[in-house]
């Protein structure tokens, strides 16, 4: 298991904003009636991004009394999946997958990268607070092997010098293209493609 | 290799976009009301004929699966779940179907929602796929607004809905009770079997679930006959599937291919071989990272189906192929997969909550040198303690590996810690304490 534990610096109160009430309630449509539980993940997220990406306590509270369940079932679910931050991260969150796939690939190579231009540490704000990093486990893109993952978008076929290239973007404030970063086509065996040709060259 | 008509996922490497028009010409949609007014026998006849074993994991055959859902609809609703929290270290074929194929998917829903009685299908998406999961909410809309899904779906009488539920990171939400647990916005923690989630499943209800490859090869399978695709591959190994094979080879790529293909042809052909040339193999995981590793004289010969890799003592598991060279120390990376492991369990059940740390440790030990003389014999006693004594196959999955890593490498652990008895004592070895914890902050 993982240790989780919520950050020492808590708000004292959190509120859906019209925004995110508006997704929460299209979210809640998702499920049968008086099964609303279930959208408790969906919510963690809305509040997650609400919060600069990351969960205070108080918005625990908040959904469950939102979707009228008790907060110790909203605590349990924030603190089981690791994907909700419990502490603040950067704005730009960066992470860096580490099992075996991309570790024989080199992803610690990527480790050092961000441990350059980001923090010494894992889980630390960088120098002008917007970027934080950490390992993580497998990513699920195991054939673009070393990635990592920046907020929402993933980064492919990387090493430390693409990386140190991405990590400058990040830090001042451009957005680099998301993808594969030895320009092949998403999976396909790189040079090497003995299959579907036809419609590679239709 | 398999002829380029045979093959299931044309638009694999997306050379033809996604979206409803581009699908069409690679067939989907064309005839589906005609498939489902065939019936619901004749689609699960299908389907059992052409010996389609889940692409998941465990290889269930799928047409068995779907007749154990209930025959008549009682008071409670039938549910279809899809599978898609691929998150087996080595796998990310599910990914390419979401993102570059997910009509054939949604068709599969259909179909399969048709043939189980369901009318709410929940597909279960790993919430790193979130860009990948967009893309399939966007051809849900998509189908939503051609009315291929909806009320009255693609003209059959049969009112089906479509939903994406996102996990957050919990490999364990992969096991099919820990999902339900996920999607019924509770902790991932699998439940006892019986009741099998057939009968007693989502909410109470009966419920099937099927992996996603699993669901898109359906509505191919119906077109092209459960004949054509029990053809291709080998008695009750049939068809075709998508191998991901990543690791130290010079074209990771994923690849469709036909099942009980030489692993040898995988990797020199499409793979563009081993780094270092086909001598520098060290082993191959051949199907994610809970199936034992296979040393190098093996893979000289071994074809990819289930039976063949159980044969070995391994298993096909999702066909995620990693392949690891000799530049690489096998015990680190096996210590890592361990780490994974000691991350990724639940924390339900004591052997597999305490085991897979304790595994996780002794290996990173063995891995700098520093085990001592009996610990070699005890981590073949601390995987033979959890695996069989969980409530999921989390147990196995994460003692497997550390088994094929002493069956086929023992010497090379041996070799490399001088197994001084009084090394305990020197380095102050903690076994019970989680050490890892009072170092690292966020372990």
């Amino acid at each position: 298991m993982s240790l989780r534990r919520p950050s020492k610096e808590q708000p004292d109160n959190f509120d859906f904003n019209p925004a995110s009430l508006e997704a929460a309630k299209s979210i809640i449509a998702k499920y049968p009636k008086d099964k609303q539980q279930s959208a408790v993940m969906a919510l963690l997220y809305i509040a997650q991004k609400q919060n600069s990406n990351w969960i205070p306590l108080a918005a625990m509270k908040c959904i469950g009394k939102f979707l009228d369940m008790p907060y110790i079932k909203v605590y349990e679910v924030a603190t089981f999946y690791t994907m909700y931050n419990l502490a603040p991260v950067g704005k730009h969150f960066i992470q860096i997958c580490t099992t075996t796939p991309c570790m024989i690939r080199g992803a610690y190579k990527l480790v050092e990268a961000c441990k350059e231009k980001i923090s010494e540490n894992e889980n630390e704000l960088s120098k002008d607070q917007s970027c934080s990093w950490m390992e993580v486990e497998c990513l699920g893109a195991c054939v673009n092997a070393p990635m990592l993952q920046i907020n929402d978008d993933y980064y492919e076929d990387l090493d430390k010098e693409k990386t140190l290239k991405i990590l400058d973007k990040i830090l001042t404030g451009e957005t680099p293209k998301p993808g594969s970063y030895r320009g092949r086509l998403n999976n396909e065996p790189e040079n090497n493609r003995k299959t579907l040709m036809d419609l590679k060259n239709a | 290799m398999l002829k380029d008509e045979d093959r299931i996922f044309q638009n694999l490497y997306n050379d033809k976009g996604s979206d409803v028009e581009s699908s069409r010409k690679r067939g989907d949609w064309t005839n589906t009301k005609d498939l489902i007014d065939k019936g619901r026998d004749w689609i699960v006849t299908e389907v059992k004929a052409s010996e389609l074993r889940g692409r998941g994991g465990a290889g269930f055959p799928t047409g068995l699966k779907w007749s154990f859902a209930p025959k008549e609809l009682g008071s409670r609703p039938h549910y279809l779940v899809i599978n898609g929290d691929e998150s087996e270290p080595g796998t990310c074929k599910d990914r390419d179907i979401l993102r570059f194929e997910p009509h054939k998917l949604i068709e599969g829903c259909l179909i399969a929602a048709y043939a189980v009685q369901a009318h709410v299908c929940y597909i279960y998406i790993r919430g790193e796929y979130f860009i990948d999961g967009e893309k399939l909410q966007a051809a849900i809309d998509e189908a939503y607004e051609k009315n291929l899904i909806g009320k009255n779906a693609s003209g059959t009488g049969w009112d089906l809905d479509i939903y994406i539920h996102y996990g957050a990171g919990a490999y364990i939400c992969g096991e099919e009770t820990a999902l339900l647990e996920s999607i019924e916005g509770k902790k991932g923690q699998p439940r006892l079997k019986p009741p099998f989630p057939a009968l007693i499943g989502l909410y109470g209800c009966p419920t099937i679930i099927n992996n996603v490859e699993t669901i898109a090869v359906i509505p191919t399978i119906l077109r092209r006959g459960g004949k054509w695709f029990a053809s291709l591959g080998k008695a009750k190994n049939t068809g075709t599937k998508i191998f991901c094979i990543s690791g130290n080879v010079n074209n990771p790529c994923n690849v469709e291919e036909e099942m009980s293909i030489s692993l040898k042809e995988l990797i020199e052909v499409h793979a563009g071989g081993v780094i270092g040339g086909w001598e520098n193999l060290q082993a191959v995981i051949p199907g994610g990272s809970s199936m034992p590793l296979i040393p190098q004289k093996t893979c000289e010969t071994l074809t990819m189906d289930f039976d063949s890799l159980m044969a070995e003592k391994s298993g096909l598991g999702t066909a995620g192929i990693v392949v690891i060279n000799k530049d690489q120390d096998i015990i680190k990376c096996m210590a890592r997969i361990a780490r994974f492991y000691k991350h990724e369990s639940c924390g339900q059940c004591t052997p597999c909550r305490e085991g897979t740390g304790w595994m996780w440790r002794m290996l990173e030990r063995m891995a700098k040198g520093e085990a001592s003389r009996d610990e070699v014999d005890m981590l073949g006693d601390v995987t033979n303690q959890i695996a069989g004594h969980t409530i999921c196959a989390f147990g196995e999955g994460s003692s497997w590996p550390v088994q094929g890593l002493l069956r086929h490498f023992k010497k090379e652990i041996e070799d490399r810690n001088d197994l001084n008895p009084t090394i305990k004592k020197e380095k102050n070895i903690p076994y019970l304490v989680d050490q890892h914890l009072l170092d690292k902050k966020n372990a």
